[in-house]
């Protein structure tokens, strides 16, 4: 991939925190412009999450009462479940054509290759979830651009890749790969999507603020817990 | 091969002989409670298992954290012997849970915190062992499941607190009680004494458990080295 030509030869131990923000930068730009040319990952995410939102529509009834309790856990789920699928597929591209070998061989430090996996695949779960809002506010004539409530998607969604991303490195290198990775997933992701599901809620309901912000509070520390986590941990996730 | 070692003979007789003694404490020794009845007595096992099970779900955290620092498998075999012990006992803390609760809360199962959190724990750690299923490098599964390990058990006291916000009904018997559980209850001493043994007992069958599981795991450690040696 392209890599600054620049940035190379210069980083064995990168104490200089703008070049590790650079490599940060290059793994990014790698992944976006991979998919820029391909765009699989991003069709598939978004075609599966419209199908998952028109299962809802038949497995519930979503009916205008209903629409007001169940609209927080239909979103979480569908972003949940396309999420997964965009994890798998953006590692299973790594692994499968050799190329996380190669970007374990670049000279940088081996987080820096986990945020730099990591902010591509929030980018990827981001696009997606700004398709699926308005689609969803369209069909079910429901007005999700509050914006306390993209705050809530937005670190709901760090908090889920953070954990996905650590884990999909793990699964891809199973036996059992693409089933794992969820089995894996859910339970452990599962105290962001309690906060994240019920601070959409709130704010749904038009809940006053004084309510939301524990939900919002606990959203970021499990945030920041499930990141530095990650951090400390991924070096031995990839480790050969 | 070693032979198994005489402490360890000694303490499955030792174990065998307070399994007894409890049982016998907590049918026949502590009173019936009041309100409850007889089925209250589910209560003294019950949470001698849980507390195994988090006990267990501890030993297998730091397990591995020492694994990833010195990359000794031996401490791969401990966390995995944690791991399965733990899964059994709190499989027990929510069946006997699930046997209380029918009379007292009129419901098998509810999405009380503490049950939501004994359920998502074992789904944790079924998934461990499905990943360490699905690799074949023992050095990399053991890397994997103690990564998996440490943050499953960062995970569970999160879910716990997330749920707790939510709502509660699970008494609370042990720590400072405020009394809205339902089913909440004051322990006389004979009691507290039957719980205490309780706890004491399950802690000797955790820790003789353990033992043979790890001693199993070096075993058949030792046979997989055997076999490789025949291969080659």
């Amino acid at each position: 991939m392209n890599q600054p030509q620049a940035a190379i030869p210069r980083i064995t131990r990168p104490k200089n925190s703008f070049v590790y923000l650079r490599a940060i930068g290059a793994v990014v730009w790698k992944d976006l412009a991979a998919e820029l040319r391909s765009r699989e990952l991003i069709s598939a995410m978004l075609v599966f999450a419209l199908l998952v939102i028109l299962i809802f529509n038949f497995a519930l009834e979503l009916d205008i009462e209903a629409r007001a309790t169940v609209t927080a856990g239909v979103l979480w789920v569908t972003f949940a479940f396309a999420g997964t699928l965009g994890l798998n597929r953006s590692m299973a591209i790594e692994k499968d054509r050799g190329c996380l070998d190669g970007l374990l061989l670049a000279p940088v430090d081996r987080s820096a290759i986990y945020f730099g996996k990591m902010f591509a695949n929030l980018v990827f779960m981001i696009l997606v979830e700004m398709i699926v809002v308005p689609i969803y506010s369209m069909l079910y004539n429901v007005n999700l651009f509050i914006p306390g409530l993209l705050v809530v998607i937005l670190l709901g969604s760090i908090g889920y890749v953070a954990v996905g991303t650590l884990l999909v490195t793990m699964s891809v290198q199973a036996r059992t790969r693409d089933i794992l990775l969820p089995i894996l997933l859910f339970p452990v992701v599962l105290p962001v999507f309690l906060a994240a599901v019920k601070a959409s809620a709130n704010f749904l309901q038009g809940i006053e603020m004084a309510e939301i912000w524990p939900w919002l509070n606990l959203l970021i520390v499990y945030d920041v817990i499930f990141i530095a986590i990650a951090f400390m941990v991924f070096d031995y996730v990839v480790e050969e | 091969m070693e032979p198994k070692p005489r402490i360890l003979t000694i303490l499955d007789g030792v174990t065998l002989i307070l399994l007894a003694v409890a049982t016998w404490m907590v049918l026949f020794y502590a009173p019936t409670e009041a309100t409850m009845g007889p089925v209250q007595r589910v209560f003294y096992f019950h949470v001698a298992a849980g507390w195994v099970g988090m006990l267990s779900f501890l030993a297998a955290a730091v397990a591995g954290i020492i694994y990833l620092s010195t990359k000794s498998r031996n401490w791969d075999t401990v966390s995995l012997a944690a791991v399965e012990v733990g899964v059994v006992f709190i499989f027990i803390t929510i069946i006997s849970g699930s046997i209380w609760a029918r009379p007292i809360w009129n419901t098998w199962w509810t999405w009380d915190p503490r049950l939501t959190t004994a359920t998502v724990m074992q789904l944790i750690y079924l998934a461990y062992l499905m990943l360490r299923q699905g690799i074949e490098d023992p050095d990399r599964r053991a890397r994997f499941g103690a990564v998996y390990t440490i943050l499953g058990f960062v995970s569970v006291p999160l879910t716990f607190f997330s749920a707790r916000l939510l709502r509660t009904i699970h008494p609370i018997v042990i720590a400072t009680g405020d009394p809205s559980g339902e089913g909440t209850f004051n322990m006389t001493p004979p009691m507290l004494q039957a719980f205490m043994f309780s706890l004491l007992t399950f802690s000797f069958i955790f820790i003789t458990l353990f033992w043979h599981r790890i001693r199993l795991g070096k075993l058949s450690d030792r046979i997989e080295q055997l076999k490789l040696m025949t291969i080659n």
